[in-house]
């Protein structure tokens, strides 16, 4: 069976005054029904823009999506006509954004924004909407929805308004929820009330979720499987167990020893990754993590690695093999 | 334990902000309780973390310490490395500029906290130049030293913030807290922007620079992995009190207080085999206003195990063992 999404090669550059920024450089990868992936990076790293392209949701002019296909159900969604991507997007897939506090529209109801999307995609009459609306906002744990659907946006808690986002997002009853840095602008206890929310709709409604986010503790403990980026470049991808068990690219080892644990028992130093992100301005011919990356040797400057299978389902973009240089 | 080992005593502090109605005659209507009496002791050489959610008075109990903020009521002494002790609300004027070097302050948001007019040298000199301890030649060369100190080129002086990452910029404010060669610092914040990888880099700086100065932390974070690897001591507040506050090891291992263990039960682990086994306690709501407190205990509207005393009476700030330094303000804690 073929996978749900299918995305190949997919490139995205942006035209700036100081000329072209390489944000999203040939990533592949696929999302398979009712799967959850998690994709994981620092600021700049194309996690957003690379989701962002597949709805053709970057803006163009300055952005344009340099190549590759992103196959869903088939049809490629970089192909499709505005109409034909417009019944796409907030019906098949749906999207939910970092920040609660600005994605909503302030000056329309909370009731208004929901049954927009429902009398667009469903075709369905005002009272069928709002009744919908209800039910809605009682999924995603809203007491007294029907009341709240007449209240503005500001009349919501941040966590609140997270969970207006997703019931928005999950109205049309999508195959592919895609998740954008949903809980980083809310606290931790709000966080585990959203994650658990989101865990619960997944299982109930079996859609895919695409999770996007900074915090590799949040998605240990929600995705099967994790794709790494790391300058527009996907580094690593494995089956979550595997990835925290065995990281193999000298990113992913980085970032999993930068962070300290809660459960932690023994002080020890924090591994640090000395330097910066590269500017995406001009790649360097090599591994873009060379210039980082404590294992670098001369090729690391020179090529860059492709993506290879390690072991069924893993895969790693470097030469070196830091197993044998960890044991050395 | 001999008294020369506390740095800074706080006791019974409270700040509320007014809320006023109308333009001339304003008239106050109500007030914001961001910190509504606590009381605790930082000792000199120790990292004390303060840890809660947004809203919870954390930053204003750094700023009402370091007097950014003046406070409502309650006491502050400090006790500086020549043992004098000075109660820091009482102070005005002189006196109290005097009393700033020894204490400074570490920003949030590397991008608001540097004057982007300012080259990094006049940033990181200013002090140095306001507290009249060096000036000229000696200015320049106290600031190629501190940039050195925290991991810059000397040569950067020259440049202005923009021209630097949010992690250099970081390093900069590090520098400028450091100028007068403070026993005191408040970190409000101080990672909280910054990347994954970047974190990692300022945190070790904070923590060589603590042991090589002997400085003083106030920690102030709402990510409790952090708080953990940084703290000796670890404070959890909720709606302007402090609920709880023992040894790192005690707190984390051994929570007492309803929600400083569903606080610590909220945070993931980066580890799928753990998370797997994990039960989480999930809070329902969200914190009430501090304008309007819950009556009681602050906690008891979200408390899972909350009885009828929790909504009556303000639980005593008290010893949980004897001796153990464990305390925690819960009716319900044995």
């Amino acid at each position: 069976m073929p996978a749900l999404l299918e995305v190949k090669g997919l490139r995205t550059q942006f035209q700036t005054r100081e000329g072209l920024v390489y944000a999203v450089n040939g990533v592949t990868y696929q999302l398979e029904e009712g799967e959850t992936l998690g994709i994981v990076g620092e600021s700049g790293c194309g996690k957003t823009v690379n989701v962002l392209s597949l709805l053709r949701l970057i803006p163009e002019p300055p952005g344009k999506i340099a190549g590759g296909q992103a196959l869903f159900q088939g049809k490629d969604l970089l192909k499709m006509s505005s109409d034909e991507i417009r019944h796409v997007r907030g019906a098949q897939i749906a999207m939910v954004f970092q920040d609660p506090m600005t994605s909503l529209n302030p000056v329309l109801t909370i009731g208004r924004q929901l049954t927009e999307a429902l009398e667009l995609h469903l075709g369905m009459n005002k009272e069928q909407s709002r009744q919908r609306s209800i039910e809605l906002l009682e999924m995603v744990g809203i007491p007294k929805a029907g009341d709240r659907l007449n209240d503005y946006p500001h009349q919501f808690s941040g966590g609140m308004r997270q969970r207006v986002m997703i019931s928005m997002a999950l109205s049309c009853a999508p195959q592919v929820l895609i998740a954008d840095e949903p809980t980083t602008a809310l606290d931790v206890t709000i966080q585990a009330q959203i994650v658990e929310l989101v865990k619960r709709l997944r299982d109930e409604l079996g859609m895919a979720i695409i999770w996007i986010t900074h915090d590799l503790g949040v998605i240990a403990g929600l995705a099967k499987r994790v794709i790494v980026m790391y300058a527009g470049f996907i580094i690593e991808e494995a089956p979550v167990k595997e990835l925290y068990g065995d990281p193999r690219h000298p990113y992913t080892l980085g970032l999993l020893g930068s962070l300290p644990r809660l459960d932690e028992t023994l002080h020890r130093r924090l591994v640090s990754i000395e330097g910066l992100p590269p500017d995406l301005l001009g790649l360097p011919p090599g591994c873009p993590f060379a210039p980082r990356c404590v294992y670098a040797m001369d090729r690391c400057h020179k090529e860059n690695p492709p993506l290879e299978s390690v072991s069924p389902g893993h895969w790693k973009a470097c030469w070196v093999d830091t197993r044998r240089e960890k044991t050395q | 334990m001999s008294n020369d080992n506390i740095l800074l005593k706080v006791e019974d502090l409270k700040k509320h902000f007014p809320i006023t109605q109308g333009i001339i005659f304003m008239k106050q209507i109500g007030s914001v309780k961001a910190v509504d009496g606590i009381s605790f002791d930082i000792k000199r050489g120790e990292t004390l973390g303060l840890v809660g959610e947004s809203g919870c008075g954390k930053s204003t109990t750094g700023r009402v310490i370091l007097q950014l903020h003046r406070a409502t009521s309650g006491k502050v002494f400090f006790t500086a490395a020549d043992h004098q002790e000075h109660e820091l609300t009482s102070l005005k004027g002189e006196s109290l500029r005097r009393m700033r070097r020894k204490m400074q302050m570490i920003f949030q948001d590397p991008y608001a906290s540097l004057n982007p007019r300012m080259t990094v040298g006049d940033i990181i000199g200013e002090p140095l130049v306001i507290h009249g301890v060096a000036r000229g030649k000696e200015v320049q060369e106290r600031v190629e030293e501190l940039l050195k100190v925290v991991g810059l080129n000397s040569l950067f002086a020259n440049r202005y913030p923009h021209e630097f990452s949010g992690g250099q910029r970081q390093r900069i404010g590090v520098a400028r807290a450091l100028a007068l060669n403070p026993e005191f610092i408040v970190c409000d914040e101080p990672i909280s922007a910054l990347d994954v990888s970047i974190q990692a880099q300022v945190v070790n700086l904070l923590e060589d620079l603590q042991a090589q100065f002997n400085l003083t932390y106030l920690f102030i974070a709402h990510d409790l992995s952090m708080v953990r690897h940084i703290s000796s001591r670890v404070a959890v507040m909720y709606l302007g009190i402090i609920v709880e506050l023992a040894s790192r090891d005690e707190l984390y291992g051994n929570p007492l207080h309803p929600y400083a263990q569903a606080l610590l039960s909220a945070v993931p682990v980066p580890d799928p085999l753990v998370e797997e086994k994990r039960q989480r306690i999930i809070l329902q709501g969200d914190v009430p206003s501090p304008v309007n407190p819950p009556s009681g205990c602050r906690f008891h509207t979200r408390c899972p195990i909350a009885q009828s005393i929790c909504s009556e009476a303000r639980p005593e700030w008290r010893e949980a063992t004897a001796g153990g330094e464990h305390w925690v303000a819960c009716h319900l804690v044995q």
